[in-house]
């Protein structure tokens, strides 16, 4: 069959809203932009666990130690299965790890941001799970069937991090004013960078096109953030939070909130590597990667023992 | 020494252990040499922490002053806690972690399952739960000791290294003192003698089978679960634990 026709029938199928597998003829450009995708998603998964393991040892109650620990262990689980996705596509996971150490291979920005205080665990469970998810369920019509069953998977567990966030900026948002302060202070600095996660403005957009012909995003990014947008301010208002943004202000015309522009120069400097944890982030994953291998090296050794065992006996 | 007294010692003193172990297994969120094992040591911290969360709180009710778990755990002092000092130690490389893992697994599953017998039903209901728990943490760690032990001489380097290291750790969680001669008595406590027999079985056995050498008994720590005289480290990890709690006495969270 010529490329063409492989290709018309490819768009046919897609467009008659059918999943494409992994076995299914796919155009390269479709390959290689999901894998991009996918394994930038697992690695967001993966390099996340940072900023969140950053309070674990300091939770302050056991609950909240245990709630945490669980959140995390999801988030790991997520860069597993996004691995894997990722690897029906013909990459693998070595050479998708070795993709982020070199730089070719990104994971969310959000993750270049430190987390301060406690109210920070509150604002990324809320915030930044909370953004993922209008991303993610969108994901969850995406045209590519392992990345999409991922999603819905993914979602379930994401929506109750973002609650499980909310309560811990709910408690202190109604807390002592010092824990007032510090939840505000978390909104503060996690408000921007979370509308960021959605990337430039479609107009801007380098991946949009393909993407959204072949269905492998279902909304713009302009859209999904307003969505995000829409559904959190009064969420924030509800627990006494300021959103730190003089322009916003609903729009009865649009039926949505009017909201300041972004600061797309951090946006930039920091998807380009100088953000305040990029470094430390990337050369933490290099360092632990490194110190693991003679583990890895030995269960390899291991494994090959016990088969040759097996042949011979 | 009444039965009340020695039942809320004995009982901080497992929780205790469940506590800080998890406290420093969670710490390998983010450091583990593969995701998967990041993920199987943050989800045995978890079960620890979760048999702590239930441990402590019933030491609360017994003890009968009002205090909550949170309090037993964020309020208390160094010299309060009453972990085994082996519990607490730095979390060194895998294989360290993995050793003392291992070494506490084997304890834990025959000291949960003797106490699924106490004629406490508090203690026998949360040791009937942890059982189906630590039964997996010992499979885990044992599989590890021996793929450490059995696979390259780097590995089996540093894992006999850690085993030696370990080693003087280990008499601690068999002492046993009036606290437990008076729950034993009462039907309410595990004999350890009983528990170190099955440890001492297995540990041989995976031993054996990870090629590594069992170390002669020699002169062993203790202090900790006694009396609450511990190793240096104890006061660093209740430093982080405790930060929030002590510096806003008067936050919820």
């Amino acid at each position: 069959m010529e490329e063409l026709d492989k290709l018309q029938q490819f768009q046919q199928k897609i467009d008659a809203e059918k999943k494409i597998e992994p076995k299914d003829w796919m155009p390269e450009d479709y390959r290689k932009h999901l894998i991009r995708q996918i394994s930038q998603h697992a690695h967001s998964e993966v390099i996340g666990m940072q900023p969140e393991g950053n309070w674990i040892t300091r939770a302050p109650s056991l609950r909240s130690k245990i709630i945490l620990l669980a959140k995390i262990q999801d988030e790991a689980g997520h860069g597993l299965y996004l691995y894997s996705a990722a690897e029906t596509l013909g990459i693998s996971r070595e050479e998708m790890i070795n993709q982020l150490h070199t730089g070719k291979a990104k994971y969310s920005s959000i993750f270049n941001y430190p987390s301060l205080t406690w109210a920070d665990i509150g604002a990324i469970g809320w915030l930044v799970d909370g953004a993922a998810i209008v991303n993610q369920v969108s994901l969850q019509r995406t045209s590519y069937g392992p990345y999409s069953r991922a999603m819905i998977k993914i979602c379930m567990e994401e929506s109750f991090h973002q609650r499980q966030g909310y309560e811990i900026m709910a408690k202190m948002a109604q807390g002592t004013p010092e824990q007032k302060e510090m939840a505000q202070d978390a909104l503060n600095r996690w408000w921007w960078p979370s509308l960021m996660m959605f990337g430039p403005h479609d107009n801007e957009s380098a991946h949009t096109g393909n993407a959204m012909k072949w269905k492998i995003k279902r909304e713009t990014n302009d859209e999904l953030r307003q969505k995000f947008i829409d559904k959190t301010v009064q969420q924030a208002e509800v627990i006494g939070l300021t959103i730190p943004d003089p322009d916003l202000k609903w729009n009865e015309e649009r039926g949505h909130y009017d909201f300041g522009e972004i600061d797309w120069e951090e946006f930039w400097r920091v998807v380009n590597g100088n953000g305040p944890c990029n470094k430390k982030r990337l050369n933490h994953h290099k360092k632990v990667h490194e110190e693991g291998r003679w583990v890895r090296e030995a269960a390899a050794a291991y494994a090959k023992k016990q088969k040759n065992k097996q042949i011979a006996a | 020494m009444t039965t009340q007294e020695a039942l809320f010692k004995y009982t901080l003193r497992i929780g205790d252990n469940d506590l800080i172990l998890g406290h420093r297994l969670a710490e390998w969120c983010s450091y583990g040499p593969t995701l998967e094992e990041d993920l199987a040591l943050t989800n045995i911290a978890l079960d620890l922490t979760g048999e702590a969360q239930a441990l402590l709180q019933y030491a609360a009710e017994v003890e009968g002053k009002g205090r909550s778990a949170d309090d037993l755990a964020y309020k208390r002092p160094e010299r309060q806690f009453y972990n085994s000092i082996i519990t607490e130690l730095p979390k060194g490389d895998f294989g360290y972690s993995i050793v003392r893992q291992f070494l506490f697994d084997a304890y834990e599953l025959p000291f949960f399952q003797m106490l699924t017998k106490s004629k406490d039903e508090t203690l026998s209901a949360i040791a009937h739960k942890a059982v189906k728990e630590v039964k997996y943490h010992l499979r885990h760690s044992a599989n590890w000791v021996i793929r450490l032990g059995d696979g390259t001489e780097e590995s089996h380097n540093r894992v006999q290294k850690s085993l030696n290291d370990l080693w003087e750790y280990t008499g601690e969680l068999f002492e046993m003192d009036e606290v437990d001669e008076t729950v034993l008595k009462e039907g309410i406590g595990v004999d350890l003698t009983l528990v170190k027999a099955e440890w001492d079985e297995t540990v041989n056995k995976v031993l054996a089978e990870a090629t590594l050498t069992r170390p002669e008994d020699g002169w062993m720590q203790t202090g900790a679960k006694r009396e609450g005289i511990h190793s240096e480290y104890l006061g660093y990890i209740l430093t982080d634990m405790q930060y929030l709690p002590r510096a806003y006495p008067d936050a919820q969270w």
